[in-house]
């Protein structure tokens, strides 16, 4: 198996760290007029997206490109995969293509961690089903360290769909072993008591003011309707209980951030004023995320 | 024609059904155990010599998929019962999921003529419950039964409808044929890929919860009570539902049930992150489920141990963990399972051990077979507890090969396997004959 990210889980605290800080390094790139690098100049990374995603696909053609790789994008709606080709016959084709590495994002959990095994390229997770979703956890925490300086002892909520969210298992993951306190909050039904023993220093509470009471942190989530299959919790009651509003934020630390890792739903998961609120750093997040991919493809294909 | 006599000399028989446990000799003729006892002299008898050895009644598993009519590509009857007598099996039991369904005596009796010609082993096929098992309209019963089937089941799509159940067991009593039910609540389990718990929250799958398991454990027990009819638990897998079982047997009622060798030996966290290999209905489970289903194989409550051998080939299981379909292969590494999970640890003695492949599963099937009494069917296993060898898939007699226990290093496992008085497996000689 060639080394790739598969997910925070097994990275140890030292190596989250060292992505971290490298990518404060990437940060001003974004803000210089010439943007382009040239420490990954004759490498070709292949994004393959089998899900719809706007700023992760984007963020890692900026973040190969700010590099000096050639990035090309694959979506599954448009290539082989829509006439029936099987994923591991899709992977062997375009690792005959000899790219450096493959960017996947994949509706299925464990997608790329199945293809690690069997393919000698590689593979970085940009989102596996209700698994993982390394990159986003990394750029949540470059976020908070932005704001905050450290993520030792924080509080930090995780509010909504945590069952079908893979962003809650990478910060949970993440957040944990830089020894945060993680409330997970949501409805019973998608916020399993299963999920708070898979780390350390996780509890739950199906009550948002007991979640974001003295939280230094409150992560939104989307309610993932495509990922049900069901209604687990009655429809048009959501907002009323698990949306967040202005007056939560009083509960909260007063200098609390709110960060989502997007696409809002306004109205559903999370009010307007929140989301444009001083408070909301979820502009700051996307942009975090072309500085800590170009770490990440840095430190994969540097090796 | 000369009579032919095989003797079977100075092994350690082991038989349930007579409680014998003693170094003796058996003598097999025409087919027959002809007898059982110490230093039998027997002029022109071909001997086998079995010092060191286990000489047991013939196992029996209740609980196989062989694929044939229609998915040949993964099993077919013959490489199936290959594989089942390299694995000490002498009869297997055929679940109906075929293509067509084995739901009417024309397809029993094609199962059994297959079986005739091209297995090595006995093979009993077991019939529908409903139609096609699609769990509405009950499959042609009485005539199954007629035609050779030892029992009925829809295992993989068990019946969800009550009054349906209902119906197939009263049919069922009616036939004295057993219910074998794949106790699983399709609303609760839908979508699942492996046992809900930490392990399943971990990797982001979709669980299948125990009590997916539980509730139609409890329903059928229930239906079995009203109706009267015998009912097994296919595959057991959690602590509730043996809890359930136990307290039905303390009230009297027919049921039983069966669990694999893969449920006693690995729990959801020995899973190898999205390997299929360990994909199965139902799921692997905890270790606390696991401690159940060891006590209730060591207690009596558990009667037989049957592997519900699922062959699926290569490309099949070569895909997205959720996309793969359920089952993994049994029939070679059952018995060497078996010795380390259940002897090995001194939890279960050889003598059980021996029970739970034999007189357990032939009782529930109502067979007359599992002991090496005078008269009875020479089916013969023969394994030695001791011997140290390595599972390598890549030799199987099986058309699949889709298994956990690949490359692992066993310490037991079969010998020779007998059916019918003729040696068919022997495990430095291969298969021997195709009967």
């Amino acid at each position: 198996m060639a080394a790739g990210l598969l997910g925070i889980e097994e990275l140890s605290r030292e190596e989250i760290e060292a992505i971290l800080e490298r990518a404060k390094d990437f940060q001003p790139v974004q803000n210089q007029t010439f943007k382009r690098l040239d420490i990954l100049r004759g490498k070709m990374i292949v994004n393959l997206f089998y899900e719809a995603s706007t700023r992760t696909r984007t963020s890692f053609e900026i973040a190969a490109k700010r590099l000096g790789a050639d990035a090309i994008s694959i979506t599954a709606a448009g290539s082989s995969v829509a006439k029936g080709e099987s994923l591991v016959d899709t992977l062997n084709t375009l690792a005959a293509m000899r790219p450096s590495a493959i960017v996947m994002r994949h509706w299925a959990s464990g997608a790329p961690h199945f293809l690690a095994r069997h393919l000698p390229i590689p593979i970085i997770n940009a989102g596996d089903g209700t698994h993982e979703h390394p990159t986003q956890a990394l750029l949540d925490a470059r976020t908070i360290l932005d704001c905050r300086g450290t993520l030792e002892g924080l509080r930090v909520a995780i509010i909504g769909d945590i069952a079908h969210s893979r962003v809650a298992r990478s910060n949970i993951h993440l957040l944990s072993k830089f020894g945060a306190r993680i409330v997970l909050c949501g409805p019973a039904s998608l916020a399993p008591p299963e999920l708070a023993r898979i780390a350390p220093g996780v509890e739950i509470t199906y009550d948002m003011s007991e979640a974001i009471r003295d939280a230094d942190v409150i992560m939104m989530l989307r309610v993932q309707l495509e990922r049900q299959h069901e209604a687990a919790f009655p429809a048009g009651e959501y907002f009323q209980f698990y949306g967040l509003r202005l007056e939560h934020l009083e509960l909260a630390r007063p200098n609390v951030i709110v960060m989502h890792p997007g696409p809002i739903n306004r109205g559903r998961e999370i009010s307007s004023e929140v989301a444009d609120s001083q408070r909301s750093v979820i502009l700051n997040q996307v942009e975090n995320g072309v500085a800590v991919r170009m770490a990440v493809l840095e430190r994969i294909l540097c090796q | 024609m000369p009579v032919r006599r095989l003797l079977i000399r100075n092994g350690r028989v082991v038989d349930p059904a007579s409680g014998r446990d003693e170094i003796a000799d058996v003598l097999v003729e025409e087919g027959r155990i002809a007898g059982v006892g110490r230093n039998l002299e027997v002029a022109g008898a071909e001997v086998f010599d079995a010092t060191g050895w286990v000489v047991a009644p013939g196992f029996i598993d209740l609980h196989v998929h062989l694929r044939e009519p229609g998915f040949e590509h993964a099993e077919t009857i013959e490489t199936g019962s290959r594989a089942a007598a390299a694995g000490g099996f002498t009869s297997i039991c055929a679940m109906p999921n075929t293509a067509p369904v084995n739901d009417n005596p024309t397809v029993t009796r094609y199962i059994i003529e297959r079986a005739r010609r091209f297995a090595v082993t006995h093979v009993f096929p077991i019939g529908a419950i409903t139609k096609d098992s699609a769990g509405e309209e009950l499959a042609a019963i009485g005539s199954m039964k007629a035609a050779g089937a030892v029992a009925i089941s829809d295992d993989g799509r068990p019946v969800m409808n009550a009054r349906v159940m209902r119906r197939a067991m009263e049919t069922a009593r009616s036939f004295g044929l057993p219910v074998i039910d794949h106790c699983e609540d399709l609303h609760l389990s839908a979508g699942g890929d492996m046992h809900e718990g930490v392990v399943s929250a971990r990797l982001g799958l979709r669980g299948i919860p125990s009590c997916s398991e539980d509730v139609m454990v409890a329903r059928d027990i229930l239906l079995a009570e009203v109706t009267g009819a015998q009912f097994h638990v296919a595959h057991i897998s959690s602590r509730r539902s043996v809890e359930l079982v136990a307290e039905a047997r303390r009230r009297g009622l027919p049921v039983t049930c069966e669990a694999t060798p893969h449920h006693i030996a690995l729990t959801d966290a020995d899973m190898a992150p999205y390997d299929s290999n360990y994909k199965m209905k139902p799921p692997l489970r905890t270790a606390c489920d696991v401690a159940a289903l060891v006590g209730g194989l060591a207690e009596g409550v558990i009667d037989a141990i049957a592997t519900d051998h699922a062959p699926h080939p290569g490309s099949e299981k070569m895909q997205e963990f959720e996309q793969c379909p359920f089952g993994i292969i049994g029939l070679e590494t059952a018995l060497a399972v078996a010795l380390e999970v259940l002897y090995h640890t001194g939890k279960v003695s050889l003598l059980r051990l021996v029970e739970l492949f034999t007189l357990g599963p032939a009782r529930i099937l109502h067979l007359d077979r599992g002991r090496l009494a005078a008269g009875a069917p020479a089916d013969v296993t023969i394994f030695d507890p001791e011997r140290v060898w390595t599972y390598d898939v890549s030799r199987s007699f099986s058309k699949s090969s889709n298994t956990p226990f690949h490359g692992r290093s066993f310490r037991g496992g079969p010998v020779a396997t007998i059916v019918g008085g003729q040696l068919v497996w022997h495990f430095e000689e291969g298969l021997k004959v195709a009967r």
